[in-house]
């Protein structure tokens, strides 16, 4: 079913249950309204609620503190205030939390009207979830403000992390509270951290393993934790005996009661100082405010489409293709955002991600690449309408796992900072550059196992922070600068985390050679990374991340995408003996271990970017690296002088810079020559003429009305038509149908095992009959 | 009224063209698609992404996997620039990426009352200077039809 997702959220009206099915009398409607909120079996997600990313409209105690009349200058240091208190208690978070994530800036803190638009987001920290976090508050204020078990007094906090009730992702874990006057709730303040491990399938909180719901950790509705200031320590133990690091459950939900309690002292001076109406009118025409601007931005841009493909490939299990579509329309002040195309979600793979958190992605490119200088409320999306299929990967169903969802919110966030390049071009009102797009996987370790100190952890690296920035119109990307998701995020010291968990970083930060988003602009670079553990019984790592055979990013404007980044391992030895042996050996690089296989005895292998929870013995070592920033115009046209620094520095090849930059340089000066080098372009620009087809002829040639024979894929195929591809496994094997989403049959992917486990003995029945052994087995 | 609207194309408003912007070869209707001007190249993916670590001995080698992906390169017919990259599936439709409303655009330059070679840059900071001032700029400065305004 295709929903238009910007319906304005309603209160009170109509329950999980559904409609009736035939029109009823008001008194009726009364009777069974009444029925059902007494007697619902489960107070599931209200669709009402989380598909919604509307603003409320005004309550009547917000249009009577407008009425009394707003003074501008009056709101803005309010605002200005509020943004003090904000990034203190952000800094808080920061300082004090026990999870790595906190360390490194992924949380924020928040401040809501009291139906629950978020009105100010701290400064520092993860913009996605202005466009969330009201979805747990409309739901605490419609099903537990009267509920007679649970009700919100003032001290009270409500703890959440499952996104099908609004969230980033279910690492995050917030702690939200209610502020009163006069015996009425006029604000929420909230603090929200990416707590990390959560008791899933696997440590760390995103398990790529999960196959169910019910891998994915846990799934945390709304509850009250905090009843008139005290933390309650029934519902403590619970979480922590649900969790594999109970320390960290405890200290971090402190550590953000703190942080809220802090943000209320703020606001209690800024309200004994303005008084409750000019506060509570501040709170709402901001959110307001931002809306009516972002509407006059939109009308700012050219009207027209800008459509942008993403195909991922991986399952985090198996290498699959999956498509994420966006058309983005903009008419006057009205943008909308279309994802239909989008490929089905697969019931038994973790990719899976509701549309609220890939709306939370999209609100990222929105406040953090396009209009930064906003404050972060709900509203800077309100005004723009989504359309999304129901049950694809990008918008999944309650049955569907989740557990690495980031995978799908992420490319929503790619799909709009991406389209904006075009969009914006030819706006003379830019707030941001004009920009290639940003690298979008979180190539990093998670961990988890037992430390050197006897502890159970789960948790993961800060590389994920490291992702390489997209090339700018006028200069090239920064490397490995910040992730997608939190401009001030740091990548942390290694040193620090090697005193708490039992493995190091053998090699850390060392830019990869060629790993560059080529243009006239080159994309930020990627870093690698090499990890091994030692001295502890227990200890894995995991990844969870795709493009390692189709690249994760493209260029911009004529540049060249992303690298595909593998993972690497050498199995079977211990390279902590091998460097007390011989500490010469200590010259790392996954290029050097992979191709040169230098330590006798170890078994070399390379794999995607999937990889489950995998015991590391001793001394093990796994390989990964960050990717790059998507380059930025023809690489013919990049400075030849920046080629030859490049060269110089190591950071491309030769073959690079003559097969792809067209430079010609002196190999013992690094000195370009100027006419050799013009003369190689000009010759490299003829041959495009000479072998590229005109547009029409091209088509005849290469477009096929199907995807490849053996490739899984999922999603449209071509932009028009209304049926999505798929490959089904039935009773028969894989059978791949076409269909539209409502009509395509549930989609489950086999064991990979048992894929495997088949075609080994296919293999050895074929050599049994090639050789004539005859063996006879039992079923 | 000429208006880029990427690092390489153009619209004239006056003729309704895509344009290049380093040599002005047309490229087409500027309410259509802007690709059926140009040529097309279909780019084995391991020719730019080079392989790091030894394709003889592994699968995942830091190239894509030329079955999976393929990268069409669209270069201009007039001076070889390559003005866009697609990565694609083998053989999936390329996607018709920019569609504009021509006549909202004429009607809101011409509101604006500004030369787009003067206005447009890359956003904000000292070194977002755009200098389109080569491709537009002489022609910008005279009127070549009713829909000329500077």
């Amino acid at each position: 079913m295709t929903l238009t997702a910007n319906e304005p959220s309603t209160s009170g009206t109509s329950g999980p249950a559904g409609e009736a099915s035939q029109p009823l009398t008001a008194q009726e409607q009364q009777w069974v309204d009444q029925f059902m909120d007494e007697t619902t079996l489960f107070l599931g997600p209200d669709p009402a609620i989380m598909r919604s990313h509307q603003i409320t409209s005004r309550s009547a105690y917000e249009e009577e503190c407008i009425s009394k009349g707003v003074d501008p200058i009056k709101v803005d240091r309010i605002r200005k205030r509020l943004a003090g208190a904000l990034d203190e208690g952000y800094e808080m978070c920061e300082a004090m939390g026990a999870a790595p994530g906190a360390k490194w800036g992924d949380l924020t803190t928040a401040i809501y009207t009291a139906e629950g638009d978020v009105t100010y987001l701290s400064c520092h920290g993860v913009i996605a979830f202005s466009a969330i976090l009201h979805h747990p508050i409309r739901y605490i204020m419609k099903y537990w403000k009267d509920e007679p078990t649970v009700g919100i007094n003032p001290g009270d906090g409500f703890i959440h992390n499952d996104a099908w009730y609004g969230n980033v992702h279910n690492t995050d874990q917030s702690m939200i509270m209610p502020i009163f006057r006069g015996g009425k709730i006029i604000a929420w303040v909230a603090a929200t951290i990416h707590e990390g491990e959560n008791g899933a399938c696997e440590p760390g909180g995103m398990p790529s393993g999960s196959e169910t719901p019910f891998d994915d950790g846990l799934r945390m509705s709304p509850f009250k934790i905090v009843e008139k200031g005290e933390l309650r320590r029934d519902l403590l133990t619970f979480l922590q005996h649900s969790v594999r690091d109970p320390k960290l459950q405890l200290a971090d939900l402190k550590v953000k009661i703190g942080a809220v309690q802090r943000i209320q002292e703020r606001v209690d001076s800024i309200i004994d100082e303005v008084g409750v109406e000019t506060f509570v009118a501040a709170l709402r025409v901001t959110v307001e405010d931002v809306e009516q601007e972002v509407k006059r931005r939109i009308s700012e841009l050219p009207d027209g489409t800008v459509s942008f493909n993403q195909f991922m490939d991986s399952t985090l299990k198996e290498n699959i293709l999956i498509k994420f579509a966006c058309k983005v329309t903009v008419k006057g002040d009205k943008m909308t955002v279309d994802l239909r195309g989008t490929g089905p979600e697969i019931l038994n793979r973790a990719i899976n991600s509701p549309l609220c958190s890939v709306k939370s992605m999209m609100m990222q490119a929105i406040l953090a690449f396009w209009w930064p200088d906003l404050p972060r409320c709900t509203s800077a999306m309100s005004p723009i309408d989504i359309i999304s299929d129901e049950h694809t990967w990008a918008d999944a169903g309650y049955d569907a796992p989740m557990g690495q969802s980031l995978q799908a919110s992420f490319r929503g966030f790619s799909a709009l900072q991406t389209a904006f390049a075009k969009m914006q071009f030819s706006n003379p009102e830019k707030f941001s550059n004009v920009l290639a797009p940003w690298f979008n996987q979180i190539n990093t370790f998670l961990w988890g196992g037992l430390t050197q100190h006897g502890d159970q952890v789960g948790n993961l690296c800060a590389d994920l922070n490291g992702m390489g920035g997209g090339a700018k119109a006028f200069r090239d990307g920064e490397d490995a600068v910040s992730p997608l998701f939190c401009a001030m995020a740091d990548t942390a010291e290694q040193e620090v985390m090697e005193e708490e968990v039992p493995f190091m970083q053998l090699v850390s930060k060392r830019i990869v050679r060629d790993n560059q988003g080529f243009g006239k602009n080159s994309g930020g670079m990627g870093y690698e990374m090499i990890v091994a553990a030692e001295g502890t019984p227990m200890w894995g790592f995991m990844t969870v991340t795709s493009g390692s055979k189709f690249s994760s990013v493209t260029g911009m404007f004529g540049g060249y995408g992303c690298s595909t980044t593998p993972l690497a391992m050498v199995k079977g030895i211990n390279i902590y003996d091998v460097i007390r042996k011989d500490s010469s050996k200590f010259d790392l690089s996954m290029e050097r271990i992979m191709n040169e296989q230098p330590y006798e005895g170890g078994k070399y292998t390379t794999s995607h970017m999937g990889l489950q929870f995998d015991v590391a013995k001793d001394g093990e070592m796994y390989m990964i690296a960050q990717g790059s920033g998507g380059g930025y115009g023809d690489v013919l046209e990049r400075d030849p002088e920046a080629v030859a620094k490049d060269l110089e520095l190591g950071r491309i090849s030769p073959k690079v810079a003559t097969s792809i930059y067209g430079v010609v340089w002196d190999p013992e000066t690094f000195v370009v020559d100027q006419e050799a080098t013009a003369r190689l372009r000009h010759d490299s620009r003829q041959a495009r003429i000479a072998r590229g087809k005109p547009y029409k002829e091209f088509l005849e040639g290469y477009v096929k009305t199907e995807p490849p024979k053996d490739l899984l894929y999922y999603g449209s195929w071509g932009d028009d038509t209304e049926e999505l591809t798929a490959t089904h496994f039935t009773n028969n094997g894989p059978e791949r149908v076409k269909a539209t989403i409502d009509k395509l049959p549930l989609i489950m992917l086999p064991d990979r095992r048992e894929v495997k486990i088949s075609a080994l003995e296919d293999r050895i029945r074929e050599l049994e009959l090639k050789h004539g052994e005859v063996v006879h087995r039992k079923s | 009224m000429r208006i880029p609207m990427t690092e390489y194309l153009i619209i004239d408003l006056d003729t309704e063209r895509w344009n290049c912007k380093v040599c002005d070869h047309d490229l087409g209707d500027a309410r259509g698609n802007y690709k059926e001007g140009t040529l097309v190249y279909d780019r084995d993916p391991t020719e730019i992404h080079q392989s790091i670590l030894d394709p003889e001995k592994y699968e995942f080698t830091f190239a894509p996997d030329p079955t999976f992906c393929r990268i069409l390169e669209f270069y201009c017919p007039g001076c070889g620039t390559q003005l866009e990259t697609e990565y694609v599936p083998p053989g999936h439709p390329p996607t018709v990426d920019m569609l504009w409303d021509i006549d909202s655009l004429r009607e809101t330059w011409i509101k604006r009352g500004t030369k787009p070679e003067v206005v447009i840059n890359y956003g904000p900071g000292e070194e977002a200077v755009a200098d389109f001032t080569p491709a537009l700029g002489s022609y910008n400065t005279h009127n070549h039809s009713p829909h000329s305004f500077s």
